[in-house]
């Protein structure tokens, strides 16, 4: 999404422009106009949904907003943001959170997925089914996805500590223990979000040239050679891309945390992420001017991040 | 769920013509019999969860609790009729698939033929805007949405569901159909064009007819993402617009022993999502990688 509009050029000598209730002469003039006609629902859309409301938001995160959203509401300047930010109780674990899922999740599925997407690259009987299996993950509802582990994960009826203590291995609390309760969510995540990884990169890899490979081939390179040095440089947009999709999907992740710890994330906030935390402020606190300003800084901070990995990834990165 | 794929799966189609004989073949068989079980055993972690989802729903209470109790057992039904009998998760269902369909249909309705402007004329820097409304967290508009309309009296209402699960489809198929139309010759429709056909006319009966595909599997993506959203529903529908996510949620809180149930109820909602997975797998797959890879 890096190249330019080509639709500014405009032609070298300009037409005059016909009256309006003519029909256009040319091609481009009707397309001028048709373009924006053609856009305007979505942008009206966008406009009065996303972009509107992102801007109230920004114009709440100023004001003690509280209890009824009839009640009146004073402007308070900055004050919502320096108690955000002066608070090491609920604010600053829940951004640590955010990021500690967010890095781990997505490390864990960009390594798992590219070993599986380089694992399917050429095509194999039983292909289809096993696509099918991976798409499972990424459709289910992830409400359902949460129950479903609480159900695995129960420290005592649960299949998964069976299995471990089948192994001989030590039972472990999971979601009931404050401590594994990130952790467990993280492979959570891990399950659901890799195939997503997979399928990505996969296509990615399907889109490559075969020459450099083959070329590598005939110079004597190894396996982990061709891989380190000719497939994983030209998959490098492609990862790009996959990782700022996921990094910010995970860091908006808040279905599952919610259906498997509850509000604020548990009896010791242990699964609070700033999503959570918010979510808690706007609806179980009706804080709407702390909670707004939690979320400029959020979105600030997504942004951030957006910006960062693109300008890392170069202009290939969609 | 066939899912475990047999050992020789692994084997490239077409063997060489003429195969070399010796330690380098044998090895390369090795090799391929190592990846298509990798892949099974994988494929398998994958899938058992789910299987396992599915088995639990058809067990009694003792049963699904009882982990020694695996895959081979006596399925019952009651699960199913209990939750069923207590009334909620049908009229759930209803009420997603209305929200569902309503708001997939109206976000096609704006978001194609958009999408056909910005990937034709190359718009992209204005197509961007999209990748904005892609990033932003839900719950920033949650807040925003929540308090004006409750303000307006809405909350509860389908209106405010359908919008609200509109922010998620509009920019997911705008962002499939895009890298479409952008990959559409030009020259099909100027032909037209020449042929005496409004650019408009182009539009609708060249360029749409071949999106039929893409948007019909940006519209299926679109729904099941409806049909799974969990935060809007939870803020903005009441006991009677509840969809299925915020059913099954509640479940958890009042019935929180009743394992089987909540396993049938999580099943229930799950098939749909499972038939679509099954019979559309290329499709959605294809849909949810595009632009991913395009740009």
């Amino acid at each position: 999404m890096s190249r330019t509009d080509v639709s500014e050029a405009r032609p070298a000598a300009p037409a005059p422009r016909p009256a309006r209730t003519r029909p256009p002469r040319t091609f481009e003039q009707a397309n001028r106009r048709l373009k924006w006609t053609m856009l305007a629902p979505a942008l009206l859309f966008v406009g009065a949904m996303i972009i509107f409301p992102l801007v109230f938001t920004l114009n709440l995160s100023f004001t003690d907003a509280f209890g009824a959203v009839n009640a009146g509401k004073k402007n308070v300047g900055l004050s919502n943001f320096t108690d955000a930010l002066g608070d090491t109780r609920r604010f600053w674990p829940a951004a640590r959170r955010t990021v500690i899922f967010t890095i781990g999740a997505v490390a864990l599925e960009t390594v798992l997925g590219l070993a599986l997407a380089m694992l399917m690259r050429k095509a194999f009987r039983g292909m289809r089914w096993v696509r099918t299996v991976l798409i499972i993950p990424l459709l289910t509802t992830p409400v359902a996805i949460g129950i479903l582990w609480l159900l695995i994960l129960d420290p005592t009826n649960g299949i998964a500590n069976h299995l471990l203590s089948s192994a001989g291995l030590p039972r472990q609390e999971f979601l009931g223990s404050v401590s594994q309760s990130l952790p467990t969510l993280m492979l959570i995540d891990v399950w659901q979000w890799t195939p997503m990884m997979t399928l990505l990169l996969l296509a990615g890899l399907t889109t490559l040239p075969q020459e450099p490979e083959e070329a590598a081939l005939v110079d004597g390179a190894n396996a982990w050679q061709r891989f380190r040095h000719v497939i994983l440089p030209m998959l490098g947009p492609t990862l790009a891309t996959a990782l700022v999709l996921r990094a910010v999907d995970a860091l908006k992740t808040f279905d599952i945390l919610y259906a498997t710890k509850g509000a604020g994330g548990g009896s010791d906030f242990e699964a609070e992420t700033l999503n959570v935390y918010a979510y808690g402020l706007t609806f179980d606190y009706q804080e709407y001017g702390l909670a707004a300003a939690v979320l400029v800084l959020f979105t600030l901070f997504i942004i951030g991040v957006v910006v960062l990995l693109r300008r890392r990834a170069g202009k290939d990165a969609a | 769920m066939s899912a475990v794929v047999s050992p020789t799966a692994g084997r490239t189609a077409p063997p060489p013509a003429t195969p070399p004989p010796g330690r380098r073949n044998r090895r390369r068989l090795y090799g391929s019999w190592l990846r298509g079980t990798t892949i099974g055993i994988v494929t398998l972690i994958f899938a058992l969860p789910v299987i396992w989802m599915f088995a639990a729903a058809f067990k009694t209470n003792v049963q699904v609790t009882d982990p020694t109790v695996g895959l081979w057992f006596t399925p019952t039904l009651d699960n199913f009729r209990s939750i069923v009998e207590a009334g909620q998760i049908l009229r759930s269902m209803g009420n997603s698939l209305l929200v569902g369909v309503v708001s997939t249909l109206l976000s096609a309705l704006i978001a194609v033929p958009a999408a056909w402007a910005v990937g034709r004329f190359r718009m992209f820097r204005t197509g961007s805007l999209i990748l904005v409304a892609r990033i932003v967290p839900a719950i920033c508009l949650l807040v925003p949405w929540y308090y004006l309309f409750a303000q307006a009296g809405l909350v509860g209402s389908y209106t405010v569901l359908i919008l609200s699960h509109m922010f998620v489809s509009v920019p997911l198929i705008m962002w499939i159909m895009i890298s479409f139309f952008a990959g559409l010759p030009v020259e099909l429709e100027e032909a037209a064009r020449t042929d005496g056909l409004t650019a408009f006319g182009a539009f609708r009966r060249i360029a749409l007819p071949l999106a039929a595909p893409g948007t019909a599997t940006a519209s299926l993506l679109a729904f099941v993402f409806s049909w799974n959203n969990f935060m809007f529903a939870l803020v903005f529908a009441d006991d009677n617009t509840q969809t299925v996510p915020v059913t099954l949620f509640n479940f958890i809180s009042y019935a929180s022993t009743d394992w089987g149930g909540l396993m049938a109820a999580a099943t229930l909602i799950t098939v749909p999502v499972v038939l679509a997975a099954v019979l559309g797998q290329k499709y959605l797959v294809a849909g949810l990688t595009s632009g991913a890879t395009k740009g």
